[in-house]
């Protein structure tokens, strides 16, 4: 406890008289009295539950997901179907839930790749500066330049064996999901570059920093133990932001049909008939897309709250 | 001023060449060849006739040729032809130009007016009842998936109150201005619902900084009533970073125009676009895309002119 106790004591002298704490669980304080976040991180507990338990309600109800049943299109809610059918007669619930785990990890691991694209070049940018610095900063202004969307329906349009992979690669379920994971993370990664590469600049020149170089570490070693650890929180939030970005990505490119191809299900390409289900089943038209709007408004809220807890300055807002 | 403003047009015409030369590659990966797809409705056809025919349009050049041939005609006004439509891309692309500006400029305009109002509503009292409501209204525009909301007011007032039409840009037999009107409404009111949260944040954010400066207090010190205050005084000196920031996401409207064009049947460049990779027009698909960044950059370059010209402070550096 000894050196949560010196943390704490360098964040806020005054409070860790009355209890040793640590940076983080003062942040964790501040967070908690946000209530618009402390309802969100709630919600979106809920929805990964939600999410997870498709396997076992599956095997409650006796039923397959993928099975389609022609004679049983379109059915209202009923005790074996929660909230009705499908156009292909499958559980509307059901592929709800599977269609959110899609989402949800497509939202997720797009994040986690295009922030370390975005984490690398801006630390790369802010640390080195000069040539290289202008040189990544003029590829970040361009590519936020780009209509994106029409670029990410051209870039999961190509076709792959162009590419030089196999034609039993391009055409298989793992192709189509890593396939729009990359693309999402190739544009998405602008803003978490700049962000990182201001941070860094506004740490690269401090006294710790300056020891750790002048003791003869490398750059990597310092970039990796004294900045980033020193800018984490904006990085933080930025890549919570992303998160409901990459989501909205994902929905509109599998709702265009250039996304998660069904029969797999994603909350976009649930919508895919739309045209259809808003004569014929109106509710099925409102719950994927209600669903993606809880998480990413929820995911946005989070990402609110988390300012407010890592940033004291911004609370009087 | 002169100056940078020759710089800026000169960095915009390289990233437009950039960008040519990579929608021109990334077209060329797309699924199928156009000479394949004329060989396919020509029954009968040799080997030997489609390698001829490869070799009368040069697609059986080296990439860097290929591109260098189509940008010089390009520049010479010869954008190809559009084999879906018919006719040359140019013909196509114009009407759907036209389209896509009636749409995205109504609904920006929309978007600004109604930012502006929120906006500085809620900032007057940050924390209070109306800024809460605000807030939410703008974190539900941010999240909200674009097709689902034109889903959700199709539903409303096309299906359910009967009050407007679903989708398409004229009735047939009738396409006077009301008419024309009539039809643009829900498209316009999805764009700008969706729209307006960003704008309602940047200007809410602006507004209270504005509000807490030095030159605000001795307005108000000196006497001036709250509407001359908040207006002349404020609104005036925060707009600077908001109209920058506004009219550089106009470009950002554009991903939101493919949307909501698609859902609603408009024949605007979105949809035009979108249609074209749909079904390997090329030429069109091409085009399409480089007017899309065109937009984009075009609206990147006034926002950056008109900062300087705003706050001539800028245009110094």
């Amino acid at each position: 406890m000894t050196d949560l106790a010196t943390e704490g004591a360098l964040a806020s002298p005054a409070r860790a008289i009355e209890a040793a704490q640590s940076v983080w669980s003062l942040r964790w304080r501040r967070f908690r009295h946000h209530r618009a976040g402390i309802a969100s991180l709630a919600i979106l507990a809920l929805l990964v539950l939600f999410c997870l338990s498709a396997y076992p309600l599956e095997r409650y109800l006796n039923l397959d997901s993928n099975a389609t049943d022609l004679l049983s299109r379109y059915d209202p809610p009923s005790a074996t179907h929660w909230l009705g059918t499908d156009e292909g007669g499958r559980d509307e619930l059901l592929r709800l839930m599977y269609g959110g785990q899609i989402s949800l990890l497509v939202g997720l691991l797009a994040t986690v790749i295009g922030g370390g694209i975005g984490v690398s070049l801006g630390l790369v940018a802010g640390y080195f500066g000069g040539r290289l610095d202008s040189f990544l900063m003029r590829l970040t202004d361009g590519v936020i330049a780009l209509p994106l969307l029409p670029l990410l329906i051209v870039l999961a349009a190509l076709d792959l064996t162009k590419l030089g992979f196999s034609s039993e690669f391009a055409h298989s379920g793992a192709a189509g999901f890593w396939r729009i994971v990359v693309i999402i993370a190739l544009v998405d990664w602008t803003a978490i570059a700049r962000l990182v590469r201001a941070a860094t600049l506004s740490v690269k020149e401090r006294d710790y920093i300056l020891a750790a170089r002048a003791s003869g570490a490398g750059a990597l070693y310092v970039m990796a133990t004294h900045v980033l650890p020193n800018i984490v929180t904006p990085i933080i939030v930025a890549l919570t932001l992303t998160v409901g970005r990459v989501i909205l990505f994902e929905s509109v490119l599998s709702f265009l049909g250039f996304g998660i191809v069904p029969p797999t299900p994603s909350w976009g390409n649930m919508l895919n008939n739309a045209q259809e289900l808003v004569t014929t089943a109106p509710a099925l038209a409102i719950y994927p897309g209600l669903l993606i709007f809880i998480t990413v408004i929820a995911v946005n809220f989070l990402g609110d709250g988390m300012q407010h807890a890592f940033d004291p300055r911004s609370e009087r807002r | 001023m002169l100056a940078f403003t020759l710089r800026r047009m000169g960095q915009t015409l390289v990233v437009l060449l950039v960008m040519s030369f990579i929608i021109y590659g990334l077209i060329g990966l797309m699924p199928g060849d156009p000479i394949d797809i004329m060989a396919a409705s020509m029954p009968g056809v040799t080997p030997e006739v489609v390698a001829k025919l490869r070799a009368i349009y040069g697609l059986d050049q080296p990439l860097m040729l290929r591109y260098w041939r189509w940008l010089m005609a390009a520049l010479q006004g010869d954008l190809g032809f559009s084999r879906t439509h018919s006719q040359p891309v140019l013909e196509v692309l114009t009407p759907a130009l036209w389209q896509t500006c009636k749409l995205m400029i109504s609904s920006f305009v929309l978007s600004v007016i109604a930012a502006l109002i929120l906006g500085v509503v809620s900032a007057l009292r940050p924390g209070g009842f109306v800024d809460s409501f605000v807030s939410l209204f703008a974190f539900a525009g941010i999240s909200v998936p674009v097709f689902w909301l034109a889903l959700v007011l199709i539903l409303t007032f096309a299906v359910a109150l009967h009050w407007l039409p679903a989708s398409g840009m004229t009735n047939v037999g009738d396409g006077g201005v009301m008419d024309q009107v009539r039809h643009l409404t829900l498209p316009v009111l999805t764009l700008m619902l969706a729209n307006t949260g960003q704008f309602t944040r940047y200007v809410r954010a602006a507004m209270i900084e504005t509000l807490r400066m030095d030159f605000v207090r001795t307005a108000w010190a000196k006497g001036a009533g709250a509407w001359r205050v908040v207006i002349v005084h404020a609104l005036r000196n925060a707009l600077i970073p908001v109209v920058t920031i506004m009219a550089l996401s106009f470009g950002t409207l554009f991903s939101g125009a493919l949307v909501t064009e698609t859902m609603f049947a408009q024949q605007g460049m979105g949809k035009m676009i979108y249609d074209s990779i749909l079904s390997n027009d090329f030429n069109l698909a091409l085009s399409g895309l480089l007017f899309a960044t065109l937009i984009t950059l075009l609206s990147n370059l006034a926002a950056d002119l008109a900062y300087g010209w705003l706050d001539p402070r800028i245009a110094l550096k």
